[in-house]
């Protein structure tokens, strides 16, 4: 008797899990735990990067990522404000910085403001001011969207309701249509602060003193000195330990804006 | 009565004054020249089919619409100089909108104290105590705290009257207030209105409600087309209407299935 589809569709199942268990079981045999377990995760190595791995390397990440993306934020509003004014060149402007700042990677803004910049100029930027900078100014190219998009989509009769009343174009932006669109933006800037925690890491390329290590290069240092793959693990589960949460919230907000609608 | 008073008023005693209105929006001609003025303290309806212009119309009143050509005076503020202070205007002409408009980010009585405090610069315990005088004026004391989303369209119309108020207006604009409401939310509306035509407000409403229309105005105004077709007491344009065009729309309004037949009528003698 020929098997119906829903009988060879359930086969198909079993069979797909029989491999992948044989997978798993093959895998667990073969490899060498001890050897896995010294190199991802040596106790010893482990016990020594605390506290310095928290007190230095988890501030500083959190450190840098603010600042790069406080700047960011206040230059992205003032960029979604330029791209939406009715004066021509202030749009021009905004487009031409939002293009150029999206389409290069963030590893050149940093290698241009720590290096180019103090060459070029002969000034020494201050580490964080430069790290404010580098995140900042790519940070922004793309907030600039998220918050033009954001504004934009806060209904028109608003604006036609506030200037109903007497308010003038600006008064209406920073009471009326701002706030809103901010609670629009929240999930998409939670995002970016999520993507620009991980960008933090390109401050290696500065050349950092002990104190200033954030977590990838605390980690690189650690891997060097222990030779075991520990702390690189371990800088990996506290990056975790700041975008999950993030990551949480985001799910939160956009779940608490769909009831609100 | 009210006829007399507008044509043999003074120029002060006019809330609204509006001579050779044009608009187009692009190619469109919305509005086609149009003359007319209400007095201080008249209620007047503006009622037609839609896509006949008077939406505009009430628009071009508080600028919310760049007119084409024509003079608009708002209280002897010509709104359509362009050296007049566009917001000084507006904070004297209260406006009611079809979809409400509130601010979702504001509860009740922010809603009604945002623009009192930043626009006119009142302390927040005097603002606060006009807004509560208000939102007790449309019935809604118990919902000052309340967030827009909360509360019925009904509410929200009534909210939105009482934050138009709270800037103590000398005119109120109505933009069809009761089109987006349900039907039995609709009443509510029409009474506060009411209440606020009988205190004596200058009111220019678009509004499909033939009812109040009849029992409130002082003067009803039908436009089709971009154009005034006729204007007068409510008993002679919507009870004796003296243009076809006008018993058409009125026949389409105050019996849909009835129109409709005569409709069917019309195109089989047509044809």
């Amino acid at each position: 008797m020929p098997l119906s589809k829903r009988r060879r569709a359930r086969l198909v199942r079993g069979v797909q899990y029989g491999v992948l268990v044989v997978a798993v079981v093959v895998f667990a045999l073969l490899a060498d735990w001890h050897q896995l377990r010294m190199a991802f995760f040596d106790v010893e190595v482990a016990k020594a990067l605390f506290p310095d791995i928290i007190t230095t390397a988890l501030v500083n990440t959190v450190l840098y990522t603010l600042l790069g993306f406080g700047f960011g934020l206040a230059l992205g509003l003032v960029l979604a404000l330029m791209r939406l004014s009715s004066v021509p060149p202030y749009r021009w402007i905004a487009v031409t910085y939002i293009e150029f700042f999206r389409g290069i990677p963030c590893l050149l803004v940093f290698i241009a403001l720590g290096f180019g910049v103090p060459l070029a100029f002969e000034v020494a930027l201050d580490m964080n001011i430069t790290v404010m900078l580098s995140l900042g100014l790519v940070g922004a190219a793309y907030m600039a969207e998220t918050i033009r998009a954001g504004i934009q989509a806060v209904p028109k009769g608003q604006t036609e309701a506030a200037r109903s009343l007497g308010m003038s174009h600006g008064r209406a932006m920073v009471s009326i249509v701002i706030p809103q669109a901010f609670r629009i933006v929240l999930p998409p800037l939670t995002n970016e602060l999520i993507l620009l925690t991980k960008d933090s890491s390109l401050v290696y390329l500065l050349g950092l003193s002990l104190t200033q290590f954030e977590l990838a290069n605390f980690g690189r240092d650690a891997l060097n000195e222990h030779k075991s793959l520990t702390p690189i693990l371990i800088a990996g589960l506290l990056y975790l330990v700041i975008t999950l949460p993030l990551g949480q919230l985001v799910r939160r907000l956009e779940a608490r804006t769909a009831k609100a609608r | 009565m009210t006829t007399d008073r507008t044509t043999a008023a003074s120029e002060d005693t006019k809330a609204i004054d509006v001579q050779g209105l044009r608009k187009s929006f692009g190619e469109l001609e919305v509005l086609r020249g149009i003359d007319f003025s209400v007095a201080r303290g008249e209620v007047v309806c503006v009622i037609g089919p839609s896509g006949s212009g008077k939406s505009t119309l009430l628009r071009c009143v508080n600028l919310l619409e760049e007119p084409s050509a024509g003079r608009v005076t708002v209280a002897g503020t010509e709104v359509t100089d362009p050296d007049v202070d566009i917001d000084l205007v507006r904070r004297r002409i209260g406006m009611v909108f079809q979809s409400f408009n509130l601010f979702p980010h504001l509860t009740a009585l922010e809603n009604l104290t945002i623009a009192q405090r930043r626009v006119l610069h009142r302390d927040r315990p005097e603002a606060e105590r006009i807004a509560r005088a208000n939102l007790e004026r449309v019935g809604l004391s118990d919902k000052a705290s309340a967030y827009p989303a909360q509360l019925s369209g009904g509410q929200q119309q009534r909210v939105a009257i009482a934050r138009a108020l709270s800037m103590d207006p000398e005119l109120m604009l109505f933009d069809e207030p009761t089109s987006a409401l349900d039907p039995e939310l609709v009443g509510d509306v029409l009474a506060v209105m009411r209440g606020l035509a009988q205190d004596g407000m200058t009111m220019l409403v678009v509004t499909h409600e033939m009812s109040f229309a009849r029992e409130v105005a002082d003067r009803v105004v039908f436009m089709d087309g971009g154009v005034i077709v006729e204007e007068g007491t409510p008993e002679r344009v919507v009870g004796a209407p003296q243009h076809e065009r006008t018993r058409t729309f009125l026949a389409r309004v105050l019996d849909p299935a009835a129109a409709e037949v005569s409709e069917v009528a019309d195109t089989g003698a047509a044809g």
